[in-house]
């Protein structure tokens, strides 16, 4: 929880991040977490082919859907800032894109030790999901970059044409990577083609369900520092308004 | 009639901006005393990279000169960018009432010119140092023309969006050049069909690089007045 000490009026107090709903939702979340540990380790059968590295689907495929749910998220929030200048959706795009670059950044690292011994590689240039989701990382890295230039309203709309070129051209950088091996090693949908056995199924879709309302938490918190930080710098300008007010008014008192 | 008034206004706005720039780039030489220099070091650096090895070199050939395609549209759209930024010359294009898609059209043609001159010579080069034959002429041109079209529509978008930046430097390369990576992969494949290095169709790489231009050409155009009135 962050904490922010606000002045208002001559009063003293301390603003938060965090509420009763977030409180609970962040004890659901750690709950949540230590059972979705106790499946994946000791209750989710091992796989006949991948062996325990299949455990690595529990974190792997709720981070990846998580980042394309974040991004989405972000190019939404940059469509409504340069539309409907909505501060509330220019806050979200941030907020879901640097929740979303930790989790493109977890899809990455446990996907690639996963490929270790599932493809007895790191790394393969021939998947194309794989070499699509790191670029698609490279693009939002670029868009924090921007966003880390100012707080302004100038940087918000850089950082929206910045979050709409790259949602654009996501599906061109897909397709070229597609077309370039004219193969793919990632396996197929599991969720779909019936393969898995029942519990690590389960297992998967709580791994989705928990992930999803840590993102949800996450996104809360996030929105609200955002939030405090602007009012922080619309506050900051409207005391220095009102002190150059008050200097005016002195000036013309004492001068007549 | 198929042609308005304001349509032709704005070709003609456009044709202006682009004249504009590339006379600018005429008189400072930036584009022949800078440019150009730095690419052939580049192709001479991967000639030492690779240990001069000719069969390396020939396979290669093709990524090899994308890529310093690809440094060179980073110094092109930086040099075009740097121009619209020295002397409120961005607010004064504004007072002039032009269009903010014919300023992008013109600029983006400019940059355009400028890196096909870079091309042709980087073509040149290739053919010297390391080898190249060109197996299929129309379809070299045409990927050169494409894919350009492409690197310049994106990357003056991107060249507006960071100027006024003080670390626009930095930053223009880590967005340009992801964006760019639709283009290096296409144009690498297309040329490896030109220079018959590997049996691809090399036309068919030309469609998603046709599609890559036309997408980001009209967003440029759609977003390049936000982005010159507000920032």
């Amino acid at each position: 929880m962050t904490e922010t000490p606000t002045v208002a009026q001559g009063e003293t107090r301390t603003v938060g991040t965090a509420s009763r709903t977030t409180w609970w939702l962040g004890l659901v979340v750690l709950v949540g977490t230590v059972a979705l540990v106790l499946l994946a380790f000791f209750v989710a059968p091992e796989d006949d082919e991948q062996r325990d590295a299949v455990r690595m689907i529990f974190i792997h495929v709720p981070a990846a859907f998580l980042t394309y749910v974040a991004f989405v998220t972000t190019a939404i929030g940059s469509i409504m800032w340069l539309w409907k200048r909505s501060v509330w959706w220019d806050i979200t795009a941030y907020a879901a894109a640097e929740i979303g670059v930790i989790f493109c950044a977890l899809t990455l690292f446990t996907g690639s030790i996963w490929g270790r011994p599932t493809w007895n590689t790191y790394w393969d240039w021939g998947d194309v999901r794989l070499v699509t989701t790191l670029i698609l990382f490279l693009l939002m890295v670029g868009y924090l970059s921007v966003r880390s230039m100012g707080d302004d309203e100038a940087t918000s709309t850089r950082a929206a044409v910045v979050g709409l070129i790259a949602m654009i051209n996501l599906p061109i950088v897909n397709r070229s990577v597609e077309w370039w091996f004219d193969r793919t090693l990632h396996q197929k949908s599991s969720l779909t083609d019936g393969n898995l056995e029942d519990m690590t199924l389960f297992t998967m879709v709580f791994g989705l369900v928990v992930f999803g309302l840590f993102f949800g938490w996450a996104m809360i918190h996030r929105f609200r520092v955002g939030w405090l930080e602007r009012e922080l710098r619309v506050g900051d300008l409207d005391d220095a308004l009102a002190a150059r007010r008050a200097e005016a008014i002195d000036h013309q008192e004492s001068s007549t | 009639m198929w042609s308005s008034e304001p349509e032709v206004a704005m070709w003609r706005d456009a044709r202006l901006v682009a004249l504009k720039d590339l006379q600018i780039e005429w008189r400072s030489r930036t584009t022949f005393s800078q440019v150009v220099p730095f690419a052939g070091l580049v192709l001479v650096l991967f000639g030492f990279a690779l240990d001069a090895n000719r069969p390396v070199l020939e396979r290669a050939t093709s990524g090899l000169f994308w890529v310093t395609v690809l440094f060179v549209s980073n110094l092109a759209v930086q040099r075009s960018t740097s121009i619209e930024t020295t002397d409120g010359a961005r607010r004064a294009l504004l007072l002039a009432g032009i269009e903010p898609a014919s300023v992008y059209v013109g600029k983006a043609v400019a940059v355009a010119v400028q890196l096909l001159l870079v091309e042709m010579l980087l073509v040149g080069g290739v053919i010297v140092l390391y080898g190249a034959e060109i197996q299929d002429w129309p379809l070299l041109i045409a990927t050169c023309v494409v894919a350009t079209a492409g690197i310049a529509g994106a990357g003056t978008l991107l060249g507006a969006l960071v100027a006024g930046v003080r670390a626009r430097e930095t930053v223009l390369p880590v967005l340009l050049l992801p964006v760019l990576a639709p283009v290096l992969i296409g144009a690498t494949r297309a040329f490896d069909d030109a220079l018959g290095s590997v049996a691809v169709d090399g036309w068919a790489w030309l469609g998603l690089l046709a599609g890559f231009g036309a997408i980001n050409v009209v967003l440029g155009a759609l977003a390049y007045g936000v982005l010159l009135e507000e920032t």
